[in-house]
């Protein structure tokens, strides 16, 4: 197993970099978190306000139902304590984006406490990502700049949108452990249904806590949890891709220990990553915010959830990702990684065992995720709008598994299905590819080559692997069609060998 | 708690109220002057008390998720000193 942790070397010893990820996620809700507006994307500006989200005076919020439901569900899925008692407050700060002049929040008391992911490194190592919180607030606006030269423009429709934001432990310690962690809770998030995960919409958003430090000193934080022993972290905004989030970690890293190597300090900040430039750098407007001066809000009285809606919730969860691969390793007899490949995306894990019933799992496995996916990917689809019906790959997969094709042949099977020539069976009647096991045809063909090749079938008995020259050659005579394990049977025999 | 000029500056600079200088310290005296009246409210036992941010004893009511509100942008920008195109127009604010 690899070592997980990344070790940068600086000019004076060696440096370990610390992560911990804010995790914003929209909830898939259809209208906002407290307004009867709707929530979507592409609307005209502003067409998606309601009084409530535009801050007019005596406007008065009423929670979502679905969104706390959405909230508790996602927790489930984390594993973490449920609150049934929660309380919102407000986060105030102005900027054009938010017209209240607040955020409603939940910082004293969130819905939900601790929990723990698992996550899969990529050499098949698993490292657990402790959950600290997950509260319910709003999203705000958005500012437009390229409208006029001299003025901001602002629409709110994504105001008051719910969001649900998933605050982790500082638990990972490489740029790869921070992807494959955002990646887990993305798969989680969309086996819930409790957020889209789109990434590009920006409805999952992620803010990186980086701070570096010396070895050693990260295993004495997890002994004491004193985050004394860690380095002064700064979060960076406006990662919003995986591959974002791996370079703003190693740029952010490397101007960290730069300044501790000069004998400087690192200021706790907020800064934001520009993909252009490929750094960081501050956001002075936020440092002065920073004093949010947050405080319950009396709009809203405590959030009390019961303890049988939390069982109902429970009992609808769907089965979770660590759960199937864990069923399909056990079940199907399938690798870690295959199993791992399969599961995610759930899309994907259904369809395998719609084709899998009664099948050779490993050989559906491996058409589900090189044949079908390759032709999905090449068709900018994904298995959610996937044409291809499980039956066919099953069936192909009978197909071989009867020898009435071989896996070569069944490549080709695959293309004419693909192109929507029907099943395999019909492609396999209509193209004559079925194989030939009739005995007698191939042992004439073979008959026919060593005639005409009489020197290469006595070089055979000197060197017996020159046998694979006449595999080929009568599999060449019989349009690819013969079995190859009767061909190989029949050249032994008749070559002596 | 003493509140001094420096603090009314800040608190007034977050609240975007605009503070005359000659005023912070009569702030101050006035501020320092209400928090004296409020922690009264220390004189009294909340021993065993739960905290509670509300008078009223009630559950929270709770909202179905259907959209029953927007697409009303001349009401939504009625108070707006300047709107173009559907938008809110603010100074230009760069991060």
């Amino acid at each position: 197993m690899s070592d997980p942790v990344k070790t940068i070397d600086g000019r004076t010893g060696p440096w370990e970099i610390v992560l911990g990820l804010e995790v914003h996620a929209q909830v898939a809700s259809k209208a906002k978190l407290f307004s009867g507006a709707a929530v979507g994307f592409g609307a005209g500006p502003n067409e998606q306000v309601s009084l409530v989200d535009a801050g007019f005076p005596g406007m008065l919020p009423v929670l979502n139902r679905f969104c706390v439901e959405q909230a508790v569900r996602t927790g489930l899925g984390l594993r973490a304590k449920i609150n049934e008692k929660s309380q919102f407050d407000r986060k105030n700060y102005f900027y054009p984006d938010l017209p209240t002049g607040y955020q409603i929040s939940q910082l004293y008391h969130p819905i939900v406490g601790e929990g723990v992911v698992e996550v899969e490194r990529d050499d098949g190592s698993f490292f657990n990502v402790r959950i600290e919180r997950l509260h319910l607030e709003q999203d705000a606006g958005k500012l437009i700049h390229d409208l006029s030269p001299s003025e901001s423009y602002v629409d709110l429709n994504r105001a008051g949108t719910a969001l649900m934001e998933i605050v982790s432990r500082p638990d990972m310690r490489s740029p790869d452990e921070a992807v494959a962690y955002l990646k887990k809770l993305r798969t989680i998030l969309i086996y819930l249904g409790t957020c889209d995960g789109d990434m590009e919409k920006g409805n999952l958003r992620a803010d990186v806590n980086v701070s570096v430090c010396r070895p050693g000193q990260y295993e004495k934080y997890r002994e004491s949890g004193d985050f004394g022993h860690l380095g002064t972290r700064c979060e960076i905004k406006n990662v919003n891709s995986f591959r974002f989030i791996s370079q703003a970690i190693g740029y952010e890293a490397r101007r960290q220990i730069e300044i501790l190597e000069d004998g400087g300090v690192i200021d706790q900040e907020t800064r934001l990553y520009d993909p252009t430039a490929g750094e960081t750098r501050s956001m002075r407007s936020k440092e002065e915010a920073h004093d949010y001066r947050y405080f319950p809000d009396p709009d809203l009285l405590p959030l009390e959830i019961e303890r049988a809606w939390i069982e109902e919730i429970k009992a609808s969860l769907p089965e979770l990702p660590d759960d199937k691969r864990r069923r399909f390793m056990a079940d199907y007899g399938l690798s870690q990684y295959d199993a791992g490949v399969l599961i995610s995306e759930q899309a994907k894990a259904d369809y395998f065992e719609a084709a899998a019933k009664g099948r050779d799992a490993k050989l559906v496995s491996n058409w589900v995720t090189n044949e079908v996916s390759a032709r999905l990917t090449a068709d900018g689809k994904d298995f959610s709008d996937n044409p291809l019906p499980a039956a066919h790959v099953a069936q192909l997969v009978e197909l071989i598994e009867t020898n009435v094709i071989s896996s070569k042949i069944a490549k080709e099977v695959f293309d004419h299905v693909w192109n929507g020539e029907g099943s395999p069976a019909e492609v396999v009647e209509k193209h004559g590819l079925k194989q030939v096991t009739d005995t007698a045809a191939i042992e004439k063909a073979v008959d026919e080559i060593i005639a005409a090749n009489p020197d290469k079938a006595a070089a055979v008995a000197e060197k017996p692997q020159a046998i694979g020259w006449f595999v080929g050659q009568v599999m060449k005579a019989t349009g690819g069609k013969a079995n190859p394990a009767a061909v190989n049977e029949i050249l032994k025999a008749k070559l002596g060998l | 708690m003493a509140i001094d000029a420096a603090t009314v500056r800040k608190v007034a600079h977050l609240a975007r109220i605009k503070t005359p200088e000659d005023r912070l310290e009569v702030l101050a005296g006035e501020l320092n002057g209400i928090l004296a009246w409020i922690e009264q409210l220390d004189e009294v036992d909340i021993e065993g008390v739960e905290p509670m941010t509300s008078n009223v004893s009630q559950p929270l009511r709770l909202r179905d998720d259907v959209v029953t509100d927007g697409a009303k942008v001349g009401a939504v920008l009625s108070n707006a000193p300047k709107s173009a195109d559907g938008f809110f127009v603010v100074p230009k604010v760069v991060e």
